[in-house]
């Protein structure tokens, strides 16, 4: 008897949830028609002006929602891939073989534009120090030791720099920073190429690591002695001090938003058509040489048109009206010039 | 009947939650494995003892992260275990009764501040106080290889302070409850052969050493995974070394740090068999604290007489 009544009340309960479930399910239906959900996963430097371009554009065009969940940029490359999400952004553009694991050709759109610059702790120094890749990147690779190193006080002719031992600070989360960092570094030293290489995350010879900018910044402050390198939006926000670098051309640059723009220009001279390029040690006299481009990524031909549809107006909006919001979150806008090639591109994302 | 059926719903229910458990437990173990199997293939046993870890050239070693996760969570057992007991022994047989709540509030407070409270702590006041210990070692003890390095502050010895004062609530909660549950005529007993305070807590705590081993375990099992607090003081280096003083790494911290950003298969594989040595490892911990209290248990039976002479 207990038994059967058991089964029926479980029975009632079982039709409850079920019938519960499909009433629900229409509710949110109309919902969803009327509204245009876009996903999207990826880097998170871009986080900021990405979740204040969603918001404006929902504001003008309420049917489209854009989702971002700054997840890192691997994670980006690796949810777009799987087709969990619409969209993807990296700081790093995509590998050859990430290209080729993806399921159909992927675009790369550049964004917007950020940079890196070296903070210091050395007691006694109060001016801006100057370094040059070379420098950067054999401090980085400990073989300059101290700060009063003849090739750091050759670049800093008048300076007292002090006998004390170089602490080098580095990332210990993997990070669009490094990948930028260390593609410089990469660039200006053969040695730095061959030893440390350039990704997200790298085998540092020397060194301790901070998680993200904050925990480079908190052990640069507290070591008296180190090195290490931030975001110019981090730097730029909490007003740490940091130093002018040397860019390809022989000038020292300190990092500003618009020397970034400029050696994002000076690229655009050469930019390949499916903009994977990297933008460090830029030519030109006004060119920051720590700067790169952060992208978003979309399939060529995504099997939801509509989505598709919606994702190439945002673009349109963002790579115009949107790139005023860029210069007081601390990002640097991109070059009209860039601007133009990648409108142009835009035409080869399906959307219908 | 009516009563058997009940109870035979009751058991098939409490049962299939059971089995739910160990489902957990081996899918956890079975992801963990296929997700990692590009790295189990390639590098072999090898991944528990080579230190080389490069995402750039694609070479990946566990050991310095083995090292400073193991490293650190028995530095921190080491320094937690005698203040924990030193604590539970203190609010459940000497404390004064009106001191006893607000010390058990306040234990409890320290287990639920959440790690990365802990890990700022760690950061703002922790960091530097180490750092101004470095600078006052004599140069004679910075010759010995346990304090060699420069005063950076961040390294091993912050990760295992922060990790004892982590562990220390959760270790003094669990023995006091533990030297609650001691049967009062164990310590009548004690005094009246004559035994002093201290020889019936020790006659107490001989009685309950198996549940303090449980308690002292629970925290080691804590220690072992705790992520964020540790990553921020810990220096993020994969070095192995002896050094109270170096950066260092551990398990847990690596794959929170370098997850989100890995990209290529080969590395996420690497990540993931971390994750499964960490697994691995805290299995056979619990494995070893099952064992110590098994024995324990066993050796009871026998020579029980051994408290009461003791106190004698």
């Amino acid at each position: 008897m207990k038994i059967m009544r058991a089964l029926m009340v479980t029975a009632a309960v079982l039709t409850v949830a079920c019938g519960g479930g499909t009433p629900a399910g229409n509710a949110t239906a109309p919902q969803a028609s009327k509204e245009l959900q876009i996903n999207g996963a990826g880097a998170t430097f871009p986080y900021p002006i990405y979740s204040k371009w969603f918001s404006e554009y929902n504001t003008l065009h309420p049917e489209v929602r854009i989702n971002y969940q700054s997840i890192g940029s691997g994670g980006g490359i690796r949810q777009l891939t799987n087709q969990t999400v619409f969209f993807g952004a990296t700081d790093g553009p995509m590998s050859e073989e990430q290209l080729k694991a993806a399921p159909g050709p992927v675009l790369h759109f550049p964004t917007v534009l950020g940079a890196v610059v070296p903070i210091y702790n050395v007691p006694g120094i109060e001016g801006d120090l100057r370094f040059s890749g070379a420098v950067l990147a054999d401090i980085y690779l400990g073989k300059i030791k101290k700060w009063n190193d003849p090739a750091l006080a050759k670049l800093n002719a008048g300076v007292k720099l002090p006998a004390t031992d170089i602490t080098v600070v580095h990332r210990s989360d993997g990070s669009g920073t490094t990948f930028i960092f260390v593609d410089f570094l990469s660039k200006v030293s053969p040695a730095f190429k061959e030893k440390v290489g350039v990704a997200t995350s790298v085998n540092w010879p020397v060194g301790v690591g901070g998680k993200g900018n904050e925990g480079v910044a908190g052990l640069v402050t507290q070591t008296p002695g180190s090195i290490g390198y931030v975001e110019l939006i981090y730097a730029k926000q909490t007003k740490t001090a940091y130093g002018a670098v040397q860019n390809a051309a022989g000038e020292f640059v300190k990092a500003s938003v618009e020397a970034v723009t400029a050696a994002a220009a000076e690229a655009a001279a050469n930019m390949p058509a499916d903009f994977r390029v990297s933008i460090t040690n830029a030519p030109g006299k006004t060119a920051y040489p720590i700067a790169s481009f952060t992208w978003m990524l979309l399939f060529e031909n995504p099997t939801d048109k509509a989505q598709s549809a919606a994702m190439v107006n945002f673009l349109k909006w963002a790579l115009t009206d949107g790139q005023k919001g860029a210069t007081e979150l601390g990002y640097a806008p991109l070059p009209a010039s860039v601007i133009s090639l990648e409108q142009a591109a835009l035409a080869k994302v399906k959307v219908s | 009947m009516r009563a058997r059926s009940q109870d035979l719903g009751f058991r098939l229910t409490t049962g299939a939650f059971a089995a739910a458990l160990a489902a957990i437990v081996i899918g956890v173990g079975v992801a963990l494995v296929s997700q990692s199997w590009l790295t189990i293939q390639k590098f072999g046993l090898g991944f528990w003892s080579t230190s080389t870890w490069d995402p750039v050239a694609g070479d990946f070693g566990a050991l310095p992260f083995i090292w400073g996760t193991l490293y650190s969570s028995i530095l921190a057992l080491l320094i937690a275990t005698p203040i924990a007991l030193g604590i539970a022994v203190f609010i459940s047989e000497l404390c004064p009764a009106r001191l006893r709540t607000p010390l058990v509030f306040l234990t409890e407070l320290l287990a639920a501040i959440p790690s990365i409270v802990y890990g700022l702590w760690g950061i703002f006041v922790l960091v530097p106080a180490v750092r101004s210990l470095q600078t006052h070692v004599p140069d004679a003890l910075r010759a010995l290889p346990i304090f060699a390095g420069p005063p950076l502050g961040v390294g091993m010895l912050s990760a295992a302070l922060i990790l004892a004062i982590m562990v220390v609530p959760f270790t003094s909660s669990v023995a006091r409850e533990v030297l609650k549950s001691v049967p009062v005529t164990q310590r009548e007993g004690a005094y009246a052969l004559g035994a002093t305070r201290f020889e019936a807590i020790r006659a107490a705590m001989y009685f309950a050493r198996t549940g303090i081993v449980g308690a002292v375990m629970l925290g080691f099992g804590r220690a072992l995974g705790e992520t964020m607090a540790v990553t921020m003081v810990i220096g993020n280096n994969p070095q192995v070394s002896a050094s109270l003083f170096a950066p260092q790494y551990t398990m847990a911290a690596v794959i929170a740090n370098e997850f989100t950003e890995a990209a290529d298969a080969l590395y996420l594989n690497a990540l993931v068999e971390i994750g499964l040595v960490l697994f691995a490892i805290t299995l056979v911990v619990n494995g070893l604290s099952r064992l110590l209290i098994w024995s324990m248990a066993r050796g009871a039976r026998g020579p029980r007489r051994k408290p009461a002479g003791a106190a004698a």
